[in-house]
């Protein structure tokens, strides 16, 4: 048995490879309904944010469930699996579990210790679960995944100097148009990084702020959070006259601003500078909006850019983080071998219950004289009896998991306790 | 005695300009604040020997390229001090203060020429013309480090290669703001100067215009930066585009000003001051 984790990032994959297997919404879905019917996967995970799109699955046969993926990731963002084959990573048993750890705790994501991830993985890990895709391994891994996130949060300072990439944007902004007092902001499309950037914006002093969606009632519903003002979705371009900074954020699949259509309004707007912070996957606003004079366009990829800078003083934070995970690992690691031990213990057990009733069985003449007190104590006694003989054997039994020598132990206990005959017997 | 203040304005400009650089690269406020004031001491000093000269002379300093080109780095520290007043931007010291040593230097390593001054130069309207052309022309100055400023820092933001510059220079709002601002003083102070040279003119020469060819370069110079001027005003030009433009009307500007005098001859020329005061 493998845990196998499979998937692309914002290192290794361009944003134009990673909106391909993102532009659906309902892909987590399909890809976990996709997975469960695959015979070689046990369990699966499927995981989408706009940085990273990964596979987590356990298998018994580890080329046939690799290939599975690929096409299934092929079938996903309709693309031959030449085009993403390089760009993707495999990462496999305790590499696969401290990968899932790293990603929970914000240390593998573009900004460190950002907080949004974990929300994105706790969503992902329900869609498993409600997809009854997630099993006895995914399960325990994905809430120690969890606990990791919480230890480092808690016992490193990697957050609360963390630099989130709504918070990069906000010092680019500040880059270009310092002070930030009376500017304009419009916010297209809703998210929680959307909106994380545009609190930021507002707590650094913008003026004003519009907010547009294709929804209207959307629209109207974010801007009561800011007090700003919602716009009808085709009013974006008449609004470029007046705004500084766009947030675009949108699930559309196409650009939803265009260099001519920015060219247009520049000379009206008396070439004061325009900021494009794009955080949407795929994008929103046409690369070339950039070529333009007094125009600036960041997408999620030049964000990281911005965020790289503070990431010396955040170096020493990682280790101990790194540290943390590592030890969280160990102890994962240390669990998943107590599973091979795990059919003995349990025969162990069944063999002492089975034994326990059937003398209990034989002296039910010489019990039913006793009154229900004194049964119920000759049965405690009889158990806590079996149970201190059993401790040690198992104790045992569980130090020597993962050493080599283990099915040697297992064996000679299977024989000692005759575990094996026993359950033919019963057959 | 006198030449001591000069020499001691050059040394104090050096020590700033250092600290002004080591500040760029280490970023430490408490550098800033010491080549701060060293950079006011220099400018102390150099107002006394100017002062000084002025006191002994009766003429603006502006008879010789040596003492012009010490007049000028005065007028650009001075430009900067006000500006520094109204921006508080540390990071312009960093370029002002060099290009001000700089001159300071050239001017030092010019062998002195002492010269009695001829009558016609001890005017007020020359004093007015010379001062007036000068503070246009160290805001002009400015006006061209911030547009170096701000062509750097925008291809940086512009290619979104954040280099070491990104974080030590200012946004481009303000930097395009102080381009905007030195302009706006500058043209005015420029266009005075050359009201008060040509009353001068008439005062001395009795004429108004000649064609002498610094008039003509300053015409030209005028109306580059009247054209960049306009185009702010009333286009709405900004950013990259402006701050090309007004490194060209710079360029135009220094030719003028060291070209003109130099090899083109016309009683703007220094040999000619000089060479006419000996006859």
């Amino acid at each position: 048995m493998k845990i196998i984790n499979m998937g692309m990032n914002h290192e290794t994959a361009p944003v134009e490879l990673r909106e391909c297997l993102a532009t659906e919404p309902d892909n987590t879905a399909r890809a976990l309904a996709a997975m469960r019917d695959m015979e070689c996967i046990r369990e699966g995970l499927f995981l989408s944010t706009c940085n990273r799109v990964e596979t987590l699955f356990v298998t018994e046969n580890e080329s046939e469930a690799k290939h599975s993926v690929l096409q299934l990731f092929s079938r996903l963002g309709r693309m031959p699996e030449e085009r993403f084959s390089s760009s993707l990573y495999t990462f496999e048993d305790m590499e696969a579990v401290r990968h899932v750890f790293r990603v929970a705790s914000s240390l593998d994501s573009m900004v460190v210790g950002e907080p949004q991830i974990l929300g994105q993985i706790k969503e992902a890990y329900a869609e498993a679960t409600r997809q009854k895709t997630s099993g006895v391994i995914l399960n325990r891994l994905m809430h120690r995944a969890f606990h990791v996130a919480k230890r480092v949060r808690t016992e490193t300072d990697i957050c609360e100097t963390a630099v989130s990439v709504s918070y990069a944007a906000v010092e680019l902004a500040k880059k270009i148009f310092y002070p930030l007092e009376g500017k304009k902001v419009m916010l297209v499309g809703a998210g929680e990084m959307a909106e994380l950037a545009a609190r930021h914006l507002i707590s650094h002093g913008v003026g004003s702020m519009v907010v547009a969606n294709r929804t209207f009632e959307r629209a109207v519903e974010v801007a009561e959070g800011f007090s700003a003002r919602p716009v009808a979705f085709e009013e974006v371009g008449a609004q470029l006259l007046e705004v500084d900074i766009v947030i675009a954020s949108t699930a559309s699949p196409g650009y939803v601003i265009t260099q001519p259509q920015v060219k247009k309004c520049l000379r009206k707007r008396r070439n004061r500078p325009l900021f494009f912070i794009d955080i949407a996957v795929p994008r929103d606003v046409e690369p070339a909006v950039n070529d333009l004079g007094n125009v600036y366009v960041y997408d999620i990829d030049d964000l990281k850019g911005v965020v790289q800078l503070n990431r010396v003083q955040r170096q020493q934070e990682a280790v101990k983080a790194e540290r943390i995970v590592q030890e969280e690992v160990a102890k994962f690691d240390r669990w998943l071998k107590t599973l091979d031990v795990v059919p003995t213990i349990v025969s162990l057990r069944d063999k002492a219950e089975s034994i326990i009733e059937a003398e209990l069985r034989k002296s039910r003449s010489a019990l039913g004289r006793m009154g229900p007190e004194e049964r119920m104590a000759v049965r405690t006694l009889t158990r806590s009896v079996a149970e201190k003989l059993l401790n040690d054997p198992i104790v045992f039994l569980k130090r020597m998991a993962g050493r080599k020598t283990l099915d040697t132990y297992l064996d000679v206990t299977r024989k000692l306790f005759n575990l094996d005959e026993n359950s033919n017997d019963e057959e | 005695m006198i030449l001591m203040w000069s020499d001691l304005t050059l040394f104090l400009l050096l020590v700033a300009s250092g600290g002004f650089i080591v500040y760029i690269i280490k970023q430490e406020k408490w550098i800033f604040r010491w080549s701060y004031w060293i950079l006011i001491a220099a400018f102390l000093c150099h107002t006394i020997f100017l002062g000084y000269r002025y006191y002994l002379t009766g003429a603006a300093p502006v008879l010789t390229l040596k003492s012009a080109l010490s007049f000028f780095s005065w007028c650009i520290v001075c430009a900067y001090l006000i500006l520094q007043l109204r921006f508080r931007l540390m990071v312009l010291g960093s370029f002002v203060a060099p290009f001000a040593a700089f001159l300071m230097i050239v001017s030092t390593a010019m062998s002195r020429v002492e010269t009695p001054v001829r009558p016609i130069f001890k005017s007020l309207w020359l004093t007015a013309h010379v001062g007036t052309i000068f503070m246009g022309n160290a805001l002009f100055a400015i006006a061209f480090l911030a547009a170096i400023m701000y062509l750097i820092q925008e291809r940086n933001i512009k290619q979104k290669k954040l280099g070491s510059f990104y974080a030590r220079l200012p946004s481009l709002a303000t930097l395009d703001s102080i381009n905007h601002y030195c302009l706006l003083y500058g043209f005015p102070l420029l266009t005075a100067g050359m009201i008060t040279g040509s009353i001068y003119a008439q005062y001395v020469l009795g004429t108004y215009w000649q064609w002498d060819p610094k008039e003509v370069w300053s015409l030209i110079t005028w109306l580059f930066y009247a054209a960049l001027l306009h185009e702010r005003l009333t286009v709405g030009w900004r950013g990259r585009r402006a701050a090309l433009m007004s490194i060209v009307c710079f360029t135009i500007l220094i030719f003028t000003f060291v070209g003109a005098s130099l090899w083109m001859g016309g009683y703007h020329s220094f040999n000619t001051m000089g060479a006419k005061a000996v006859q």
